[in-house]
């Protein structure tokens, strides 16, 4: 191994210090060191979106981003969204408008809406599909996924992560 | 897939990103946004052995007014271009294309320094900065240099850069009034371009193709006929001379010569529209 790095990050607002492996992917410290395993990886080549986290509050594919890169920054992921039991405004739309199948993408799914929300407060439906663009979901055909964030764009206060 | 192991360094400054390069010679490679470097170290066709992270110098990334040219910082990302407003007024060709690459996840990490200095002919913004007739800025060892976006590109993913430069700043020229257009063709939405034209007209006109040889390429012989007076049709049929176009999964070589000139033609008429 490498010269290990000590790197903080915050993750769905707990800090924490770590030493790692300069080439520890963002994915696999959440998933393996930090045990979030709501982060799903389904690609591994930056195709399809499955692993997107909010790292300073924008989507980034986490296996395509270095835990050393992250470093003293803040990631969001799908476990973080929630507030107590009350679900973040898009994991609700998506739960209202069926906007999964199988779920595999879902988080990646939820955290790219999330992200897009915030820059597109008001969206068209056609800004939605090009905004999820970096998605890929092998079940849902997007109808629904579509539908799911144009009703959370909607929902009023929709707190933006 | 995990990259192969390497040593990890920051660099705090240009002056100290230089510095690295120069201790650490070929064995080192500058990592900006990683959105092309990592997918290739995953892959093992890249194993630096030490990475010096610039993606931490904020300072290289602005949009500046520039008097006749509009500066950008090198580590400015493809989503800060893509929102610029003095870029959506000034150089609005670049602007647009930024918001084309890839997807949003991509955007929030490339940069446009790394996007140039990778030098991919698949790439879209190299062949908008050769349209554009851009000037390159690149700080070494002996100081700065400036180089022609015509000059840059050598070679597939080779610059004009030495291994102990880096590339800091990207000026586009002003050209008020210029109509402008990016065709991107792809199948899937997040691609690359299976072939892409970049043009700028105002007087004389800007074309540079992407994916039609080892590097991004200047359609000369489109520009030629233009200036002497071709209409876009007839303009457009030179697209694909002096080209060497891959044959892969996406297409054939003859489908891309084919393809250029459709996308020249649809290029040159949608910039004479907005001009
Ligand atoms: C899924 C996916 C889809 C993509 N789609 C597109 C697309 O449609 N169109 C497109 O154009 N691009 C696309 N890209 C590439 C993307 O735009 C990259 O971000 C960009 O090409 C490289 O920028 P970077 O900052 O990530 O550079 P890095 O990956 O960090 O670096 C790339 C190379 O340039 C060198 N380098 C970086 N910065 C400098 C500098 N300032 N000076 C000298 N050398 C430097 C590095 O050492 C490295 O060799 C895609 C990437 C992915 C992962
Ligand atoms: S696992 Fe990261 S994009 Fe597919
Ligand atoms: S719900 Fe199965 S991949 Fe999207």
């Amino acid at each position: 191994m490498m010269t290990a790095v000590r790197i903080t990050l915050t993750v769905n607002g707990t800090r924490h210090d770590d030493d790692v492996e300069p080439r520890l992917l963002l994915v696999h410290y959440l998933r393996e060191t930090r045990g979030l395993t709501g982060t799903n990886v389904g690609c591994d080549t930056t195709s399809c979106g499955a692993c997107t986290v909010l790292l300073d509050g924008e989507s980034v594919k986490s296996c395509t981003v270095l835990a050393v890169q992250a470093d003293g920054g803040e990631v969001t992921t799908i476990e973080g969204l929630a507030s107590g039991d009350a679900m973040h405004p898009v994991q609700e739309a998506f739960r209202e408008h069926h906007g999964l199948q199988c779920g595999y993408c879902t988080p990646g799914m939820v955290m790219a809406a999330v992200s897009f929300l915030a820059e597109h407060p008001d969206p068209s439906e056609d800004e939605v599909r090009h905004g999820l663009e970096g998605n890929l979901c092998r079940c849902t055909g997007y109808h629904n996924i579509v539908k799911a964030v144009m009703a959370a764009a909607k929902t009023p206060a929709a707190p933006r992560a | 897939m995990i990259p192969s192991a390497f040593d990890y360094v920051r660099a705090a400054s240009v002056d100290e990103a230089l510095a690295q390069l120069a201790e650490h010679g070929d064995e080192a490679k500058l990592l900006a946004g990683g959105h092309s470097l990592l997918p290739l170290m995953k892959l093992r066709l890249a194993a630096p052995t030490v990475l010096i992270d610039i993606g931490r110098l904020r300072d290289l990334s602005y949009v500046r007014d520039g008097g006749n040219h509009v500066a950008v910082g090198a580590l400015t990302r493809h989503r800060d271009v893509e929102v610029s407003d003095l870029l959506r007024a000034e150089v609005p060709l670049l602007a647009h294309t930024a918001g084309l690459v890839g997807d949003p996840q991509v955007r929030h990490r490339g940069t446009i320094g790394g996007s140039v200095a990778h030098g991919d002919p698949a790439s879209d913004l190299p062949a908008v900065v050769l349209a554009l007739g851009g000037t390159l800025v690149a700080r070494g060892p002996g100081g700065e240099r400036e180089i022609a976006a015509g000059e840059f590109f050598h070679g597939f993913l080779e610059t004009a850069l030495a291994p102990d430069e880096m590339l800091t700043e990207i000026r586009l020229p002003k050209r008020p009034g210029a109509g402008w257009s990016y065709q991107k063709f792809n199948r899937r939405a997040q691609d690359w371009a299976i072939v892409g034209v970049a043009a700028v007209r105002n007087g004389g006109a800007g074309v540079a193709l992407v994916n039609m040889g080892s590097t991004p390429l200047r359609a000369t012989a489109v520009e030629q006929a233009l200036a002497s007076g071709a209409s876009p049709a007839d303009a457009a049929a030179h697209a694909a001379e002096g080209t060497e176009p891959p044959d892969d999964l996406n297409g054939s070589a003859d489908y891309r010569r084919h393809l250029v000139q459709v996308l020249v033609r649809r290029a040159l008429e949608e910039a004479g529209a907005r001009g």
